[in-house]
């Protein structure tokens, strides 16, 4: 990305002195009310003072104003530098305060006991949750189905390649084809899970189960082992997201110039070897980029799980997602979920940025 | 018989059959993997107007097999002889779609708004907060992809219980907005990077601010793009489900909640099940067949260079 300003600034501003003040004075001003709002509410909340507050909305309103103010003084200290700040700066403090926050506070969470439910509050416990944690069988099965689901990514990968190239081919009704694999992904997760897990899946007379006998399978049974409920669940899941990255591979696809497939056909390049050595080389930098955004949504992973099998048979087909969230609805203990979920969020920081630095370098030409 | 000079030689007629062949290959291979995307669709539609012995039975042509019945849609309130009267089941179905739709418009809205700004904001001008420059913003709002909801969800939860935002409306809307707003910038910096500056640069020298120019001159020709994210948040928006799992219980639940909730209580009542998921995935099955254009956008901005 270039850096350095596109459109200069031309006109030299003219701010007074009060208008500097007075933008200042603005900012100070809310932060202090922000800053006494908070600091009565912690009184309240310790005890040592009624002020009547029910909730701590206050603050909320409070920060609000003050984030406002913040915008209105850059133009008013900056002028046309502010302009051009109050472009960025809403959606920066939006997601400042959405994520800097609640992370700096679940750190707090992660380490204590708060069961939500008791009445005693929040306790800190040091490290007995990384202890519990490291204990916990059932936490590592399911950071491992995690790796197996996004193994299967690969074999959904290669299906996408294969949909996307028959889409690109020269066929009749391709608006047809492309709105009906499509249809998958506009779908909740949850409506599938009924719609093709609970219903279609159905034992006695699910039209797949049924499907399944007629093939010579006799007794069906898509959730009873471990291996083949983990099987399921990653089906359900490739069929609701390989449009996704189907469509990027065939926009892709659609982005090489023709004359390079045909001259390597005039060449007598037969069909396979004209895709191995023109068309997937092309390919590589917007098939990682799918792979990637595609690991990122696998590692959201949670819906099908939580409505299909809630993690069983034994935990086979637990996500890290789904496990903490029975964690919380079957003890309410906030403070070993969030320090779970910190624990996956730094697995899955070291591993994506190993994964793109990789990616990086396995994209760039050799030189 | 006169035989024809003109003719196709062995050879051509031999690649003729070849061409067929392929032809029908993908032919097959394509109508079996509509049916594929379509079958379920097609299933729990057509589930919602049976009634029990149907189902046992594995009918699966209405007219043909059995008669359609609306046994699932009256569940809902929602068949011809109840559409008029007072339903309880209809109200209670009415309250958690338009949850759903209030929660997705607006933290769509919402974030193609913010993300908009933030994208032109970043593709035009250089900024420096602190140590942060323009490669630094992006990233930092492109980084917001790879944190896993779970992260958020349980501290979320308390703040929001201290605030009083628990199963609130408001509260579903903002956390939405944070889970869309990367991807909304991820697609609008790629429009805007796609604009000349000369546009802007002939609308500042013609006497209009940077507001004006971006508002006048940027904005229309920008609006395809923004489209194209508004519906990929809104996709992504109607059907979550974790948060609203989590955050809310009786007044601010969306319809996955719904859904979910139903499959446990109800046991096989199918043609209600059907008939709820349908109505579930209806409006998107709708929209994806008619803004497929503007989807297809929105996935592949930023993908090919």
């Amino acid at each position: 990305m270039a850096q350095g300003d596109l459109l200069h600034v031309v006109t030299t501003d003219d701010i007074s002195e009060r208008q500097k003040l007075f933008g200042r004075a603005i900012v100070w001003g809310s932060a202090l009310i922000v800053a006494l709002v908070a600091a009565a509410q912690t009184l309240q909340q310790t005890g040592v003072e009624d002020f009547g507050f029910e909730t701590w909305r206050p603050t909320l309103y409070a920060y609000v104003l003050w984030g406002v103010c913040l915008c209105w003084s850059q133009v008013l200290i900056c002028g046309e530098q502010g302009k051009r700040t109050l472009f960025v700066l809403p959606a920066a403090l939006f997601v400042v305060s959405l994520t800097v926050f609640p992370l700096l506070f679940g750190l707090v969470i992660a380490f204590s006991d708060w069961n939500l439910s008791a009445t005693e509050g929040r306790q800190f416990n040091g490290l007995d949750n990384i202890r519990q944690m490291w204990r916990d069988p059932f936490y590592w099965n399911a950071l491992l189905n995690m790796v197996w689901y996004s193994l299967a990514i690969l074999v959904e990968y290669a299906i996408a390649f294969g949909l996307a190239l028959l889409l690109n081919a020269e066929i009749r009704a391709r608006k047809f084809f492309r709105v009906a694999f499509l249809l998958p992904l506009m779908l909740s997760p949850v409506a599938v899970s009924w719609m093709i897990g609970k219903s279609m899946l159905e034992v006695r007379f699910g039209p797949i189960a049924r499907f399944a006998r007629w093939l010579g399978w006799d007794s069906p049974s898509f959730f009873g082992s471990p291996e083949i409920a983990r099987f399921t669940i990653m089906l359900l899941d490739a069929w609701t997201f390989i449009p996704f990255m189907m469509i990027m591979i065939l926009a892709g696809l659609q982005a090489i110039p023709r004359e390079l497939t045909e001259a390597a056909r005039v060449d007598g390049a037969s069909p396979w070897k004209g895709f191995w050595e023109i068309t997937f080389p092309l390919m590589l930098p917007v098939s990682i980029t799918a792979v990637l955004i595609r690991i990122i949504f696998k590692l959201k992973l949670a819906d099908i799980v939580i409505n299909l099998t809630a993690g069983g048979p034994g935990g086979a087909t637990d996500t890290v997602t789904s496990f903490i969230f029975r964690e919380y609805r079957d003890r309410s203990n906030v403070g070993y979920g969030t320090l779970l979920a910190m624990f996956y969020l730094v697995i899955i920081i070291i591993a994506m940025t190993i994964l793109m630095k990789l990616a990086d370098r396995f994209v760039r030409p050799r030189t | 018989m006169t035989e024809a000079i003109f003719r196709d030689s062995e050879a051509d007629l031999a690649f003729r059959a070849r061409r067929l062949t392929g032809k029908t290959v993908i032919y097959v291979l394509l109508i079996a993997w509509a049916i594929i995307c379509l079958f379920p669709i097609y299933w729990t539609a057509t589930t919602s107007f049976k009634i029990a012995p149907n189902v046992m039975q594995g009918h699966l042509i209405p007219w043909v097999d059995y008669q359609p019945a609306w046994r699932g849609w009256r569940s809902l309130g929602l068949s011809p002889d109840t559409i008029g009267a007072e339903s309880t089941v209809r109200a209670e179905f009415m309250k958690r779609f338009f949850n759903s739709a209030i929660a997705a418009v607006a933290s769509s809205a919402i974030a193609v708004v913010l993300g908009s700004l933030a994208a032109y904001g970043l593709s035009r001008f250089s900024y420096k907060f602190g140590f942060m420059r323009n490669s630094d913003i992006s990233f930092f709002f492109l980084s917001q992809l790879i944190l896993p909801p779970v992260v958020l969800a349980l501290p979320f939860l308390v703040l929001y219980k201290q605030l009083a935002l628990l199963d609130t409306r408001i509260g579903l809307v903002l956390l939405y907005t944070l889970t869309v707003l990367p991807i909304v910038i991820w697609i609008m910096r790629d429009q805007f990077e796609s604009i000349p500056t000369e546009l802007e640069e002939a609308a500042l020298v013609d006497g209009l601010s940077i507001w004006g120019a971006f508002f006048s001159v940027i904005l229309p020709i920008a609006l395809p793009g923004m489209m194209a994210a508004f519906i990929l948040s809104l996709v992504l928006t109607w059907n979550e489900y974790f948060f609203a799992a989590l955050l809310t219980s009786t007044h601010a639940n969306t319809l996955p909640v719904m859904v979910a909730s139903q499959t446990g209580s109800q046991g096989i009542n199918w043609w209600a099940m059907a008939a709820l998921s349908f109505a579930a995935i209806l409006p998107l099955v709708v929209i994806g067949v008619v803004l497929e254009r503007y989807l297809i956008r929105g996935m592949t901005a930023g993908a090919v260079k």
